[in-house]
């Protein structure tokens, strides 16, 4: 089904008699969902877009590339970095805005800005039972009522079909520029990546690749600030060693590329910095990428590996992103949370028919 | 308010005396001499003492006492410092009074992973305050920050000047320990970033006190910039100032605060504070952070978009001192406003675009209502404050100054902006709520909230019109 309208979409789930997967486009099939395919790319398109205001609404169907290339003509950008999942879970297709807000997609940026969901002003969707809910708007501070964006943002489609988003938008920078540092072990990488986040020289990317023993540094903004910054994050970084300028390729950190041509399930597991060294010591990974300073690690295990065992008390929670894994897609929650999810969905989504399976 | 529920009320002396078997004699506040001091919050034109107020000294307490209230079907209203402007610490006569003002400790400080864990009583500015010798601050800053709590500020979601940044309290929070009103304690989040499932977190922040009672903390704390500075402009009309801050904004530069007030504002201001604010139609205070050269080039930017557009004053701080002058006069703008009159704070906000459009008719609205207005704002975010000015001792005015106050909130959502910015709903903007928003937009919120608190007992008769909300309240 590919509804053309919100109200053709809200026509169809009124009269759906069994499960609907909710698909963009198709390129982040996280989770197992069963069902007739409800593909929202046709609702598509930028209904508003105020630079100086720094707001953008858009259609949930619409290419993140076209937002990203309307943006950039007024040197704007989605500030949150949203990653492409393509190579990673070998998909095809176009991924739109509504999947990035559904699934509540960032970058290395996170760390310094936000993720998706504080990027996030407002939200149309079609809950379950085919009633259309609106909820925040198009203004930076909001505060009316509560706040369903963020409730929407991450839900995977679970709590309604998000129709239109409106979100925040930042100026795009003068000048990048990253520093690395080489051959730290991961427990001292972290303490690196801790120091540098620990200063007031605001990096906008902390990373560090144990395969090829490379920490790495973003700076970002006017050439003359990012130049003084990358000089006194440099002294700062002294005991780690000397820092050297890299051209360090952030799309492929974003999107993982190192695992994709690599067999085995693929993890993402967020923790605090200062636990990510010694949970990693324990999860019998192939392989690791950290991101967000620490806070965000990626794994590479051996298909089926009981991932979420390694992890044992560990506080954080892990969610499968690619292959067979064990266990469910996403973190069991402690019952009472448990609880509380079931009743949302409950009340949003009385049938059970919007990705169902997902999430639980 | 609604009628309060007469039995609740008749069974005052059984409830007392089941709060007093979990908490400490002095825990229990039950005497009217003394739940007086809990009758109103800072939108002062509404009061009610409670039935009782109890201090809780941590989270086992504030659980014995929602399992309590939940059994004797006693409504609760939390209460942070009670410095709500929209009423959302407003007790009613059948209702229990949880304040968390004994619960103000630190938890827990962890530098490496940039987090502090505070018992929610403690005040905005503490948390800085544990923090700030290592260097650090807690970002979010409403101007209430000497007095309000980190629990009024999660209900209300609190935002602050220099969130064109740094975002609001939820941009900045990490996890919280809550308890349910059926006394289950839960943890959602911790120190590690974003939801694992549903982004509970984001709903429970800003939904006064409605869904349980958060009893501790996790906050994002951030290195402190390495400095910061102000520059002042004042401009012939506020057509042209709205103009500027487009500029600004759309040349890449990110202040961390764009302020902005109008001549009935400044003139306020200047007779209270004398803070040598020029006399014009609309003057925008522009702060920029980092090294001094870093300043220095952002400011450069910005002073030759202001000069572009004709200022009457451009004037950049030299000085800690001049800083703290260009400030003074914002920093001051609500007391001398009240050294005026009476006044009524609004916080509506609009798209930036229709600024100019918004002000002449807040000025039309002024010369109708016969009620002198003056705005101050975050202009960078659209975030009005109108202040109306009336006489509480006048018969009718303050009807007057709200029935004013209703007509700029809904010009504000006709432009395409909300009721409310950072203050909360509470009770003063909940009647207003139809204006914003259709049935099925409330009835989903409710349903939040039919989850969290089926019985409808958590600060009930708040954020959602009363009729809205009364076939769930009355059930």
């Amino acid at each position: 089904m590919t509804p053309k309208t919100e109200t053709d979409l809200a026509q169809m789930i009124t009269d759906a008699s069994g499960p609907l997967r909710i698909t963009g486009g198709g390129t982040r099939p996280i989770g197992r969902v069963i069902g007739t395919p409800l593909d929202l790319s046709a609702l598509s398109g930028v209904t508003l877009y105020e630079p100086g205001a720094l707001t953008l609404v858009a259609q949930a169907g619409t290419p993140v590339a076209e937002i990203e290339t309307l943006l950039a003509a007024e040197n704007q950008r989605l500030a949150f970095e949203p990653m492409d999942h393509r190579a990673l879970l070998g998909t095809t297709g176009t991924p739109t805005i509504g999947g990035i807000v559904a699934a509540n997609v960032s970058g290395p940026r996170r760390i310094s800005v936000g993720a998706a969901r504080d990027f996030m002003l407002g939200v149309r969707f079609v809950d379950g039972s085919g009633t259309v809910i609106k909820n925040g708007g198009r203004v930076m501070k909001n505060v009316t009522g509560y706040d369903l964006v963020k409730l929407m943002s991450g839900s995977y489609g679970t709590l309604g079909v998000l129709t239109e988003v409106s979100l925040k938008v930042l100026p795009a920078v003068e000048t990048s520029l990253t520093l690395t540092l080489k051959n730290l072990d991961d427990s001292t990488a972290i303490k690196a990546m801790s120091a540098a986040l620990c200063s007031p020289f605001e990096v906008t990317g902390v990373a560090h690749t144990p395969s090829t023993a490379t920490t790495h540094f973003r700076l970002e903004g006017f050439a003359v600030s990012v130049a003084y910054r990358a000089d006194e994050l440099s002294k700062k970084l002294a005991p780690f060693g000397r820092t050297t300028e890299a051209q360090t390729d952030w799309a492929a950190i974003r999107d993982v590329h190192a695992f994709a041509k690599q067999e085995g399930d693929v993890w993402r597991i967020s923790v605090k910095p200062s636990d990510a060294a010694a949970l990693v010591a324990k999860l019998g990974a192939v392989s690791v990428q950290y991101d967000w300073g620490g806070g965000l690690i990626w794994a590479l295990c051996p298909e089926g590996h009981d991932l979420r065992a390694a992890m044992g008390h560990t506080a954080g929670h892990a969610t499968l992103i690619r292959g067979k894994g064990c266990g469910p897609t996403f973190h069991p929650e402690p019952a009472p949370i448990a609880a509380i999810t079931a009743g949302l969905r409950a009340k949003f989504d009385p049938r059970n028919i919007l990705n169902p399976g997902i999430m639980s | 308010m609604p009628v309060p529920d007469a039995a609740v009320i008749a069974r005052k002396d059984r409830l007392v005396a089941r709060l007093r078997e979990v908490l400490p004699m002095d825990a229990v506040i039950s005497d009217i001499s003394e739940t007086r001091a809990y009758e109103c919050d800072g939108l002062t034109a509404y009061r009610c003492p409670p039935l009782c107020a109890v201090l809780p000294a941590n989270t086992a307490e504030v659980a014995a006492i929602l399992k309590i209230c939940h059994e004797l079907n006693v409504p609760v209203v939390p209460r942070g410092s009670g410095t709500s402007l929209a009423g959302g610490a407003l007790p009613t006569a059948d209702s229990v009074i949880i304040g968390v003002a004994k619960m103000n400790g630190v938890i827990e400080t962890n530098y490496d992973d940039r987090y502090i864990r505070v018992q929610t009583g403690r005040t905005n500015l503490s948390v800085t305050g544990a923090v700030e010798t290592n260097g650090f601050f807690y970002a979010p800053d409403p101007s209430s920050q000497l007095a309000c709590a980190i629990a009024g500020n999660i209900a209300m979601n609190s935002g602050g000047a220099h969130c064109l940044k740094y975002g609001v309290t939820t941009n900045n929070l990490l996890g919280v320990t809550m308890v349910m009103m059926d006394g289950t304690i839960i943890e959602i989040g911790g120190a590690h970033l974003d939801a694992g499932g549903l982004d509970l977190l984001g709903v429970i922040c800003g939904s006064e006190g409605q869904l349980g009672v958060v009893t501790e903390a996790t906050l994002r704390i951030l290195h402190k910039p390495e400095g910061a500075r102000p520059v002042l402009m004042g401009y012939d009309n506020s057509e042209v100032a709205g103009q500027v801050v487009t500029d600004i904004i759309k040349a890449g530069v990110l202040p961390v605060a764009i302020e902005f007030m109008d001549r009935p504002c400044i003139e306020a201001t200047e007779k209270f504070a004398q803070a040598g604010y020029p006399m014009c139609e609309a003057l925008l205070i522009v702060e920029v952070e980092g090294s001094d050269a870093e300043i220095d080039a952002q400011l450069a930017l910005i002073m030759e978009i202001a000069r572009k557009h004709n200022p009457v004053e451009l004037r950049e701080a030299k000085s800690a001192d001049e800083a703290a002058r260009i400030w003074l006069g914002r920093k001051s703008a609500f007391g001398a406003m009240g050294q005026i009159n009476d006044y009524m704070c609004l916080d509506g906000t609009i798209p930036v675009s229709a600024l100019p459009f918004v002000l002449k008719r807040i000025g039309e609205m002024s010369k109708e209502f016969g009620l002198d207005v003056g705005n101050v704002f975050h202009a960078g975010d659209g975030n009005m404050h109108p202040l109306i000015l009336f006489d509480a001792n006048k018969e009718g005015d303050l009807e007057l100054c709200e029935a004013m106050g209703a007509e700029i909130l809904k010009l504000c959502v006709e432009v395409g902006g909300c009721l409310t910015g950072e203050h909360g709903v509470g009770i003063e903007k909940r009647d207003l709520m139809h204006v914003q928003f259709a049935t099925a937009d409330l009835e989903a919120q409710m349903a939040v909230k039919d989850v969290f608190d089926p019985k409808w007992l958590l600060n009930p008769a708040k954020v959602f019109p009363l009729d809205s909300s009364s076939p769930r309240r009355a059930a």
